[in-house]
């Protein structure tokens, strides 16, 4: 067990805290820059994938985790971010200004969605940013003249300079850049006083607010910045999928995305990655899976969600605090190693109404 | 006429969204847990009754009876597996764990009865009645009459029995209702038994009235959006927001522009929760902290 002495109170805010996280940080780091010189194209394709819902898993997790707003239609964002850079990109505009705009275009609608679910906490706010997702989805079908309807619209290749970023490896660069600033984005955002502002918020928001935290902006600025890192995923989903369509948006990506959070560990940052490594190559999973098994069981349509949602039923009645969660436990088990108990990690319920109701 | 038409279709529409919303209600009432699960629980009776009355050829008046049952039953068995793990969680993992066992029990579904819509052959299917230019489908009839005497039923029910009373207490106040006595947990297993059982009569209703494939659970997202209109928590609640968002839905489908109709549940949810969040019948309070 390492035992970091602090002599400054710096200390305890700085993003990296010993020697140790320089070691494992920068082999990783060192590991998915070199990727392309070692790893097949097809895994690089998948993995560009997992980064992508990295970013929309950043910007879910700012709102879910940290700020403990329950959003069941960030698909929405999604749908925003791709079609706004899509619907750019085809007016001619260069392709890091359209994505620029569409993550700063998404962030304004999150804003705006902020205003209504200020007044809602809990499964209201889940529901009535389902109803948004729904709308949108709508909105998408049948504003044809400028989304293309059910028919969708093209993405056309993003060039700049000469260089495609469309092709496998520039786009793997590009995603895993933007994945990396909008971490450190994010990382920061947590330990300035605007991110314990929100942490604040989701523990209790009548005592936040009687510290003297304002509710209503830290919700606001909550809901745009994550509706603006979703966007700016949905602005590099759009070239994964490559044509755009109102079904690749549905309830069921909103959930896969909440899925996600939840599965890699709600309130930390591993788990975005973990819960987006999971969410990303578990199609794959599947898929190797389905040929092993007889086909009698393989053939199941709908097998896939019926997975998912199994996953997701296990994780939630046997590790709530997700994989991340599952990690910790098993590191203090040997960090502690004769010592563990497992009262350490006893989940506290509440049995009262107004220990509930928020 | 055309308007009177519309409300008839809109009361029997909604109606199938009440008893949704009314399983929702019954579930959030007595155990605080909110079970997104509910409309794939109407499909699963619907399915159920498919196989009573159009597989085995049992008669009906034996069927409905049958599938309640066993719609209860499988209630209980979602409770003991599934819920009562999660007793004292948060209401979100709750919520998401009953997502997850809506996709499960889609894809169950599908397994065991295939992906074709199938019908369900009941013995009113296909008559009308007439007053003067409005018609009315006796299937559509069947669902606002048993609407109607289950909502007067759950009443009786609540106020009168002694077991729905305990009800009550244990959804006022787990744990007062445990210390005078009341079996918090076999309550909740009954009040699953009971809001399974719902779903199962709103299947049977409907399935005459459209067709019956795995995917007919999502018109429990908009129940959800009825139950919310009404006042989560709400039973008279539920319903009135059912016919609402019910009869809602055929005028924006007739007067507005394509699109609004499927919108106009999701609008009409989005505009009450702006005006009025706690809905038409609050019965929320405010957290002590």
């Amino acid at each position: 067990m390492r035992f970091v002495r602090k002599t400054k109170y710096q200390q305890d805010i700085n993003l990296i805290q010993h020697s140790g996280h320089v070691l494992w940080y920068g082999l990783l780091l060192l590991a998915v820059f070199s990727a392309p010189l070692w790893l097949d194209r097809f895994l690089l394709g998948e993995f560009t994938y997992v980064f992508i819902y990295a970013i929309a898993g950043l910007g879910l997790m700012v709102l879910v985790g940290y700020t403990g707003l329950v959003s069941l239609g960030h698909a929405a964002f999604l749908a925003i971010g791709a079609y706004v850079h899509a619907y750019l990109l085809n007016q001619g505009l260069p392709f890091p200004v359209t994505m620029l705009i569409a993550s700063l275009f998404s962030a304004f609608v999150g804003a705006m969605i902020a205003i209504p679910a200020l007044r809602m906490t809990g499964i209201y706010l889940a529901v009535a940013t389902l109803a948004f997702a729904v709308i949108v989805e709508q909105v998408l079908v049948h504003w044809s003249s400028v989304t293309g309807g059910f028919r969708g619209m093209a993405v056309p290749r993003a060039e700049l300079g000469g260089v495609d970023f469309s092709s496998p490896v520039v786009f793997y660069f590009l995603s895993l850049t933007l994945l990396l600033g909008s971490m450190i984005l994010v990382m920061n955002l947590l330990r300035s006083p605007a991110g314990r502002a929100m942490t604040a918020v989701r523990d209790s928001e009548t005592s936040a607010e009687s510290m003297g935290i304002h509710i209503a902006r830290t919700k606001t600025l909550a809901f745009a910045l994550s509706a603006g890192f979703t966007g700016l995923a949905g602005a590099l989903f759009a070239h994964r999928l490559t044509y755009l369509a109102p079904d690749a948006f549905t309830i069921i990506t909103s959930i896969q995305l909440l899925l996600m959070v939840v599965v890699g560990g709600l309130g930390s940052l591993h788990g975005v990655i973990y819960g987006a490594i999971f969410i990303g190559l578990l199609p794959q999973g599947i898929a190797i899976l389905r040929d092993t098994v007889p086909p009698a069981i393989a053939q199941i349509p709908g097998l896939e969600p019926a997975i998912f949602g199994l996953i997701l039923i296990l994780f939630l009645i046997y590790e709530p605090l997700g994989i991340y969660g599952r990690w910790r436990k098993v590191r203090l088990f040997f960090e502690e190693f004769p010592l563990y108990r497992k009262a350490t990690h006893k989940r506290q319920k509440s049995f009262l109404r107004t220990e509930r109701l928020q | 006429m055309e308007v009177l038409q519309l409300l008839i279709s809109g009361i029997s529409q909604g109606c199938v969204y009440g008893l949704i919303a009314l399983g929702f209600v019954l579930i959030y009432k007595a155990t605080e847990m909110v079970n997104f699960a509910q409309g794939d629980i109407m499909m699963l009776g619907a399915y159920v009754a498919i196989t009573f009355i159009a597989l085995w050829d049992w008669p009906f008046y034996w069927a409905v009876p049958a599938t309640i049952l066993v719609m209860a039953a499988f209630g209980v068995v979602v409770e003991r597996l599934l819920l009562r793990p999660m007793i004292g969680e948060p209401h979100f993992a709750v919520l998401m764990l009953t997502i997850g066992l809506g996709f499960v029990l889609r894809a169950l579904a599908g397994a065991i009865w295939g992906n074709e819509p199938r019908a369900l052959p009941m013995p009113y299917v296909g008559d009308v009645l007439r007053f003067g230019e409005v018609v009315i489908g006796y299937e559509n009839l069947a669902i606002i009459i048993g609407t109607a005497s289950l909502c007067l039923l759950m009443w009786v029910f609540f106020r009168f029995t002694r077991v729905g009373i305990a009800m009550q207490a244990a959804s006022q106040n787990q744990l007062a209702a445990f210390y005078v006595g009341i079996p918090v947990k076999r309550m909740f297993s009954l009040v699953w038994a009971l809001s399974a059982g719902i779903a199962g009569v709103a299947g049977i209703l409907t399935a005459p009235v459209s067709l019956v494939d795995p995917l007919i659970g999502f018109v429990g997202i908009k129940a959800f959006a009825a139950a919310i209109v009404g006042g989560f928590g709400s039973m008279p609640g539920a319903i009135i927001g059912g016919l609402l968002i019910g009869v809602t839905e055929q005028f924006a489908g007739l007067y507005l522009p394509p699109g609004f109709s499927d919108m106009s549940a999701y609008l009409l949810l989005l505009v009450m929760l702006v005006i009025r969040p706690q809905g038409l019948f609050a019965t929320m309070q405010k957290k002590k902290v």
